[in-house]
């Protein structure tokens, strides 16, 4: 391959991450919203909401940062809850190595920074669907679907806090964002061993649903996975 | 709230440093060193693992109607889930479960 042929593909896998991180802006815009209105009314600063959307780009832990600075906890409480809202990243970025490892470091480390839910799971489900995917295409499809969402996270937030009103109840956003997780979870859900693991997780994440700060949710994926993978090794040998 | 400006900016940049810190964990760290099979089998179902644990609980008991069970959200979380599994497309998937949501709040909203 020439050098041209690999920056096209590379261009069209950014084109393609785009329009599949397009739908996301419904989703993103008005939780981002709902935080800058969160934000200012709990006393923050412009530049202090905007801080949170900005370095740390990850919705659910700045709801419970934001909250529990209202109510006055303690410093390391604040990071300790909401840092363990965001552990389950740590997964995330274990699941990319097979598929990004080989990627330059800044790369690494620029998709390490966008890498939240929706953009983890749209490209991890692409990186699954089309194995044949070189690794610059990956990247570049990642960065694709990170491209409207991010700028979008940052502005919403940034008209939150001027427009100051939430949003009617009466539209019922909060059921947005798990619709779009489940329509995003359920084409994955392609074989046995993917749907004993996902009923794992609900199972288990319903039952420790009273632990603190997401940690239930850590034991039910750790226990879905291995769930997963062991009924995927029992299949093939009984296949076999 | 009796946290100081110093204060937040010191949450705002510890939060951020440390988020990152998580998210470059493996993928940093790790680069194309190889990894234990069993490990690359648990992780390829990450996806699956994680979301539906983290949707359920808003699935059957949402803030919005302070944790009470609502029909509407559980059918609008089945219409998503059938029609995804169905149709093996995101958007489908997404558009299922709104119509349902909408059409299911409209009808409680008349009765």
């Amino acid at each position: 391959m020439t050098t041209s042929t690999v920056k096209t593909a590379s261009k069209s896998a950014y084109w393609a991450g785009v329009r599949d991180g397009v739908p996301f802006i419904f989703v993103a815009g008005p939780f981002a919203l709902l935080f800058g209105v969160i934000a200012t009314d709990a006393g923050l600063t412009i530049g202090q909401a905007m801080g949170f959307s900005v370095l740390v780009i990850a919705g659910a832990s700045q709801f419970a940062a934001v909250q529990m600075i209202t109510e006055n906890a303690g410093i390391a409480f604040v990071l300790l809850a909401a840092l363990a809202v965001n552990l389950r990243m740590a997964m995330y970025s274990a699941s990319l190595v097979p598929y990004l490892g080989p990627a330059r470091m800044w790369q690494r480390a620029l998709i390490s920074y966008l890498n939240f839910d929706q953009t983890y799971i749209t490209s991890i489900a692409r990186y699954e669907a089309r194995p044949e995917m070189t690794v610059p295409d990956r990247v570049m499809y990642f960065l694709g679907v990170a491209s409207p969402i991010t700028p979008l996270w940052m502005i919403m937030t940034l008209v939150g806090i001027l427009a100051g009103t939430a949003i009617p109840e009466a539209w019922a956003l909060d059921f947005i964002m798990p619709i779009m997780f489940l329509a995003m979870v359920a084409p994955m859900l392609k074989s046995v061993a993917h749907i004993a693991a996902a009923m794992a997780s609900i199972i288990v994440a319903l039952v420790l649903v009273d632990m603190p700060s997401g940690t239930g949710l850590l034991v039910a994926a750790g226990v879905a996975m291995l769930t997963g993978a062991t009924v995927e090794t029992w299949m093939e040998k009984r296949a076999g | 709230m009796t946290y100081s400006a110093a204060e937040i900016w010191i949450v705002i940049a510890l939060l951020g440093v440390g988020t990152f810190l998580i998210r470059f964990s493996f993928l940093g760290l790790i680069g194309d060193r190889p990894m234990p099979p069993f490990v690359l089998r648990l992780l390829r179902f990450t996806p699956v693992a994680v979301l539906p644990g983290m949707v359920a609980p808003l699935v059957l008991w949402p803030a919005a109607t302070g944790g009470q069970p609502d029909i509407v959200r559980i059918l609008a979380a089945l219409a998503t889930v059938g029609v995804g599994l169905w149709t093996r497309n995101v958007l489908w998937a997404v558009f299922a479960g709104v119509i349902t949501l909408y059409a299911g709040l409209a009808a409680t909203g008349l009765l």
